[in-house]
C-alpha cells in the first residue's frame, strides 16, 4: 500500500486515482439505476394517474363503477405507503423481505430498480393527475364534441399536453433519483455512495472522499437538468412563426378598415406631426 | 309532429343542483334550418345546447335524432356526437396540435379515414373558411377569429347533420366578429343545418330560418325571424329585443 499523501488537493487526487474504477463503477450504477427507474417510474405513475381520472358515473355502469372503485382505492393505498414512508426502509424491506415471505431472490441490482422505480411512481402518479387536471376541460369538450371516446381524447389531446406540462417534475424526479440511489448502499448496491465509503475506509480520509462525491453528484444532476431544458424547449417548437398574410377573410364584411398608419395613433407622434405641417405651412406662407 | 324533424326535443328539462335551468323545452329542427336561440344570459340557452350534444346529461325529458331517443341504455353518445358537430365559445381546438391535424384528428381517430382522405377533407373546408395558409399554425399563432374558423372547420371536417353553435362570437373583439359570421352565413347559404346560440341579433334576423327566444328556462316565444323580430306577440320578447336594438 502506498502512503498517503499531505495536503488536502493532493490528498484528492490520490483517492481519485487510487479509486477511480470504483468511482466510475459507482457514477455507472448511479445513472443506471435512476435513469432506467425514472422511465419505469414515469411509466407507472402515468398509467395509476390516468386510472385515478377516469370519470365514474353510478347510473350509466353500476358494474363498471364498483370496479373502478376498488381499483381507484388499491392504487391509492400504494401511493399513500410508497409516499409515506423512507425509500431506506422500503429497500431494506422488500429486498431483505422477499426472500423471507415469497422464496423469491431478487438480485441486488433488479431489486434496485424495484425499489426507485415503484418510489417514482408513487409521486409521479399525484403529478399526473395533477397535469391532467390542469388541462383546461374545454380540450375534453372539444374532443368529445367531434366524437373521440375517453381513451383517444386521453391519448391523443390531454395527455400529449400533460406530459409537456410535467416535464419540469419528471426532471426533478430524475435529479431526486440520482441523489436518492444513495439510500441503496443499506441493501450493498455499488452506487456512487457505495464507492465513496469504501474509499473513505482504508486511509480515514471522509472529507476528500465526499468532496470527490458531492462534486460528483453536483456533476451528474447539473449535466441532465440542462439536457431536460434542452428536451423541453424542443417539445415547445418554435418560438416564433411567421404567419401568412393573405387571410381573404379578416377585414372582410362585418369589419371596417383602419387606413391610418397604427403608429400614428399615439399621441406624441401625431402631435410631433402636426409641428412639423405647421411649421411647413408657416415656411410656406412666407415664401408666398 | 313532423316526419322529417332531425333533432325534436320534448319537455327537457335540466337542474344542477336545486337550480331548475331548464323547465319543459319543446322544440324541433328540420333539416337544412338554421335555428337562432335568442335570449338573456342564464336563460339556459347553453344549457339547452349542451344538452342537444349530450355534453350535460339531461334531467328529465327526451331528445329524439332522427325519432330515435337519444341517451338511453345502450346508446353510444361518441358516434352520435360524430354526427352532431360542435363549437364552442372559447372554441376548444387542441392545443397540442396543428390546425390541419385539428381538422383531420376526428375524420381519422372516430371516423377511421385515411390520412389522404381525411387531408383531403380537412383542406376542402379550411379552404372554406379561409385558414388554408395556415394549415401548420399551431393555436396559439392565431387570433380569436382565426381560431373560431378553424373550429368550424374541425366541426365540418366530421360531414356532422347538425351543427351546434355556443356563442361563436362571444369571445371575439367585434372586428373579429364579422370574419366568423361572414362563414357562418355561407354555411347557413349551403344549406347545412345549424343551431345557433347568439347574442348577434342581426344575424339571427337575417340568417335564421327559425328564431327561439328563450327566458327562464323555458321558450317564450318561436317563429320565424320576421315574427320575433317585426311583430313579437309576447311582452317579454319585445323587451328584450327593445334593450337589444336600442343600444
Amino acid at each position: 500500500m502506498t502512503t498517503l499523501p499531505e495536503g488536502f488537493i493532493p490528498k484528492i487526487l490520490f483517492i481519485l486515482e487510487t479509486y477511480s474504477q470504483s468511482f466510475m463503477q459507482g457514477i455507472g450504477y448511479t445513472m443506471l439505476i435512476a435513469l432506467v427507474s425514472t422511465f419505469i417510474g414515469c411509466v407507472i405513475g402515468l398509467a395509476v394517474g390516468i386510472v385515478q381520472t377516469i370519470p365514474t358515473d353510478k347510473t350509466e355502469n353500476a358494474a363498471k363503477h364498483y370496479i373502478l372503485m376498488v381499483i381507484k382505492f388499491i392504487l391509492n393505498a400504494y401511493v399513500e405507503i410508497f409516499r409515506g414512508t423512507p425509500m431506506m426502509i422500503q429497500a431494506a424491506f422488500i429486498y431483505y423481505g422477499l426472500p423471507y415471505v415469497f422464496g423469491i431472490n431478487l438480485g441486488m441490482l433488479p431489486a434496485a430498480f424495484l425499489i426507485v422505480s415503484i418510489n417514482t411512481g408513487a409521486y409521479m402518479a399525484e403529478t399526473v393527475r395533477g397535469g391532467i387536471l390542469s388541462i383546461d376541460p374545454g380540450q375534453t369538450e372539444g374532443a368529445m364534441a367531434i366524437g373521440m371516446n375517453h381513451f383517444q381524447t386521453m391519448t391523443s389531446v390531454i395527455l400529449p399536453q400533460a406530459l409537456r406540462n410535467i416535464m419540469p417534475q419528471i426532471g426533478n424526479n430524475l435529479i431526486i433519483n440520482i441523489k436518492d440511489t444513495c439510500v441503496l448502499t443499506i441493501i450493498g448496491v455499488t452506487e456512487l455512495t457505495y464507492a465513496t465509503r469504501s474509499a473513505t475506509g482504508a486511509y480515514y480520509t471522509f472529507f476528500e472522499a465526499y468532496t470527490i462525491a458531492m462534486v460528483f453528484y453536483f456533476i451528474l444532476t447539473f449535466i441532465c437538468s440542462r439536457i431536460l431544458r434542452v428536451i423541453e424547449k424542443k417539445m415547445d417548437g418554435p418560438e416564433n412563426f411567421a404567419l401568412a398574410m393573405d387571410d381573404a377573410i379578416v377585414l372582410g364584411e362585418g369589419t371596417y378598415k383602419y387606413h391610418g398608419n397604427p403608429i400614428e395613433t399615439n399621441h406624441d407622434v401625431r402631435e410631433f406631426k402636426r409641428g412639423e405641417a405647421l411649421k411647413k405651412q408657416a415656411g410656406n406662407g412666407g415664401e408666398r | 309532429m313532423s316526419e322529417n324533424a332531425i333533432i325534436s326535443v320534448k319537455h327537457l328539462s335540466k337542474t344542477f343542483g336545486s337550480n331548475q335551468v331548464l323547465k319543459d323545452v319543446d322544440f324541433e329542427v328540420h333539416e337544412g334550418d338554421v335555428t337562432c336561440i335568442i335570449g338573456a344570459s342564464g336563460s339556459g340557452k347553453s344549457t339547452l345546447l349542451r344538452c342537444i350534444n349530450l355534453l350535460e346529461k339531461p334531467s328529465g325529458g327526451e331528445i329524439q335524432f332522427h325519432g330515435q331517443q337519444i341517451g338511453g341504455h345502450g346508446f353510444d353518445p361518441c358516434a352520435y356526437r360524430a354526427k352532431v358537430g360542435m363549437c364552442f365559445q372559447s372554441f376548444n381546438l387542441f392545443n397540442n396540435m396543428s390546425v390541419l391535424a385539428n381538422c383531420i384528428a376526428g375524420p381519422m381517430k372516430v371516423q377511421k379515414k385515411s390520412r389522404e382522405e381525411a387531408e383531403k377533407l380537412a383542406m376542402n373546408y379550411l379552404e372554406k373558411v379561409g385558414m388554408a395558409p395556415y394549415i401548420n399554425a399551431k393555436p396559439r399563432q392565431l387570433s380569436g377569429g382565426q381560431k373560431q374558423r378553424v373550429a368550424i372547420a374541425r366541426a365540418l371536417a366530421m360531414q356532422p347533420e347538425v351543427l351546434l353553435f355556443d356563442e361563436p362570437t362571444s369571445a371575439l373583439d367585434p372586428q373579429m366578429v364579422g370574419e366568423v359570421l361572414s362563414v357562418m352565413r355561407t354555411l347557413a347559404k349551403e344549406g347545412l343545418t345549424m343551431i345557433v346560440v347568439t347574442h348577434e341579433m342581426a344575424f339571427a334576423r337575417d340568417v335564421s330560418t327559425h328564431v327561439v327566444y328563450m327566458a327562464d328556462g323555458v321558450i317564450c316565444e318561436e317563429g320565424t325571424p320576421e315574427e320575433i323580430f317585426e311583430h313579437p306577440k309576447e311582452e317579454r320578447t319585445r323587451e328584450f329585443l327593445e334593450r337589444f336594438t336600442n343600444r
